[in-house]
């Protein structure tokens, strides 16, 4: 009686087991692509992934946040086809990936301008790169010291695993970030810490302040920022600004894929640089991509 | 249980089967028993499992960087632009603030609300605030966190007139709330148990139920009280999630609490995520962990010391 008991759990947990097992496999083998990384670039994808779907349908593309840096660390793990990654791989990572028998494939999906955001009640509508390395560096703390109030400047920044702040701190700062810096947790945290925050100023991009028109989101104003303290100041609001690379704190949006990618994938990246997908990527406040990384997508054999 | 398989036993004497029986019961007997031993034991298992796993993932940043880096100095900064430093001074001491911060908004606030319910309100009174308190322990730390960024920072920022309430001050606040349960139940628990004839003694004698309250019943409870303030500390040291939510995340040292600070837990829950696995900074990590569950082992240590001679008194 007992045994007979002890067989039929037995076989039951086997039967269950192996459907578990089947129907894991098959998820597998289904067209999911699996595309993580960059906070910048998670709304930027997801939404050109919708209309590649719409397109195509029977195709099931997933997109995740969670910094570039864990977009990377994902596909050198071999957990995502595709990593946003907002800042170009470190050498250590293309050890990383090496070692983990992983080619790291390069392509430019969009343009961004890294908005360095503040408070509306803000007097100081422009910065020269100098004094914003000083600010984030912490040499300056105060806003008067930059033609504002006398008021205790805050800090918005990223946490470590995030390109913008890898990108800016290696672009701008130059040096560690001031200690008093807040690590947020993404570009959406930031604009709302901006919007309660009369002291505040922080960076980030462009797509996250921005609409196609040009409107800046309510309740946070966008600096113009110059080369130094003798040139003019630009906006990132204006397309032709960062296309032209007037506007000073520019950047390419990347894809990292593990080799020459063929297939559903290759078809997916070929609509996003196509003249449908760069229309998509306007209307999320984001750039084209720049004519230099045309020509590096054309070398690499996407157009 | 023995005598009832003694009985049958003796029921079924003189047969074979009987026999059998009685043997093959004191074996499952035997089995049971042992079963629930591992079940006691499983507790101290796990203790022990995580204690050695924490250490042995923190020995080689020990290894590499020596203890006077983490200990010897302030600067937290393992994805430096120029040079990583792993000291965590001023995560210990943000961690050390938002605890003491949060005690002190909630030792008054959960013994005068333990006074009140054990000595002042009335059973009726009493049945509506113990569930509501026992709720206020469940609502989830996440939801905490949100009321600190959307509720609690604004408030801040107008009452003290910073420019934003992302700080230390915010996270205790938060902490006090979430520790207010524990302490509460506790310490009512301790005043429910002292004797009603130290009341009557002191009321006989003319003092006033104030009097009474003050001097009589809350220093025959302050073992208990101490123990309750003791775990409340310890829920309060190891949260995660409200103060990552609430405090910045700026890893300076400070000593204001109307600044940005990140705690030992925050900095665990931010960085173990992104980093690579089996590097420096990924064992660093776990020194961190170390020295937390030090920590917090150390706090209900000492509750539980101070509540087993409350009891031993009690006897």
């Amino acid at each position: 009686m007992k045994r007979e008991n002890f067989i039929h759990v037995l076989a039951r947990v086997s039967i269950f087991l192996g459907v578990l097992w089947f129907s894991a496999s098959s998820l597998q083998a289904a067209d999911m692509i699996q595309i993580k990384g960059s906070d910048s670039e998670v709304n930027l994808v997801q939404n050109l992934a919708e209309a590649f779907m719409k397109k195509n349908p029977g195709t099931d593309i997933a997109v995740t946040g969670g910094g570039s840096g864990t977009g990377i660390a994902a596909l050198i793990n071999r957990r995502t086809d595709i990593a946003n990654s907002s800042r170009e791989m470190s050498k250590e990572e293309e050890e990383a990936a090496k070692k983990a028998g992983v080619m790291p494939f390069r392509i430019v999906v969009a343009t961004d301008g890294i908005s360095i955001v503040v408070h509306p009640g803000n007097p100081v509508s422009k910065l020269d790169l100098e004094q914003l390395r000083r600010i984030f560096k912490g040499d300056i703390s105060n806003w008067k010291d930059v033609g504002g109030p006398d008021l205790k400047i805050s800090l918005y920044g990223r946490q470590s695993n995030s390109g913008t702040f890898v990108f800016f701190r290696a672009f701008v700062v130059k040096a560690d970030y001031s200690p008093h810096m807040m690590a947020m947790n993404g570009n959406a945290q930031i604009v709302e810490g901006i919007q309660r925050d009369k002291a505040g100023i922080g960076y980030v991009a462009v797509g996250y302040v921005v609409s196609e028109k040009g409107e800046v989101k309510p309740g946070v104003k966008i600096l113009r920022i110059a080369k130094d303290a003798q040139a003019e100041a630009f906006s990132p609001v204006k397309m032709e600004n960062v296309m032209n690379g007037k506007y000073p704190i520019s950047r390419p949006l990347n894809h990292y894929l593990n080799g020459k990618p063929s297939g559903k994938l290759l078809e997916f990246i070929k609509f996003e640089v196509s003249p449908e997908g760069q229309a998509i990527v306007r209307k999320q406040g984001f750039f084209p991509v720049q004519q230099q990384w045309v020509d590096f997508n054309k070398k690499e054999g996407v157009r | 249980m023995n005598e009832i398989v003694l009985e049958e036993g003796v029921k079924k004497l003189g047969t074979r089967a009987g026999v059998q029986q009685i043997g093959s019961q004191r074996l499952k007997e035997k089995l049971i028993e042992k079963f629930f031993l591992l079940n006691g034991m499983l507790a101290i298992l796990i203790l022990g499992g995580i204690f050695a796993l924490l250490f042995f993932k923190a020995y080689p940043a020990f290894q590499e960087l020596g203890v006077i880096e983490f200990f010897g100095s302030p600067v937290w900064n393992p994805t430096s632009y120029s040079k990583a430093q792993y000291g965590i001074l001023s995560l210990i001491n943000s961690s050390l603030m938002v605890t003491l911060g949060a005690l002190l908004i909630a030792i008054p606030l959960g013994v005068a609300c333990a006074a009140f319910l054990s000595d002042i309100a009335s059973l009726k009174m009493r049945e509506i605030l113990k569930p509501a308190i026992e709720i206020l322990a469940g609502i989830p730390s996440v939801v905490v966190g949100f009321l600190g960024i959307v509720l609690v920072n604004p408030m801040i920022s107008r009452v003290f007139g910073v420019s934003h309430g992302l700080t230390a001050l915010n996270g205790s606040i938060l902490l006090a709330i979430m520790s207010l349960p524990t302490i509460i139940s506790l310490s009512e628990d301790a005043l429910r148990a002292v004797p009603p004839s130290y009341k009557e003694a002191s009321l006989a004698l003319g003092a006033s139920r104030w009097q009474t309250l003050v001097r009589v019943s809350v220093p025959s409870a302050l073992s208990g009280i101490i123990a309750a303030i003791m775990l409340g500390m310890g829920r309060a040291i190891g949260e995660t999630m409200t103060v990552l939510m609430a405090t910045g995340n700026a890893p300076a040292l400070t000593f204001n609490f109307l600044e940005a600070i990140q705690t030992m837990t925050a900095t665990i829950a931010i960085e173990l995520g992104e980093v690579p696995y089996n590097t420096t900074h990924y064992y660093a990590l776990f020194v961190i962990g170390l020295v937390l569950f030090a920590m917090t082992f150390v706090v209900n240590l000492i509750s539980d010391l101070i509540l087993q001679k409350y009891q031993e008194g009690e006897r």
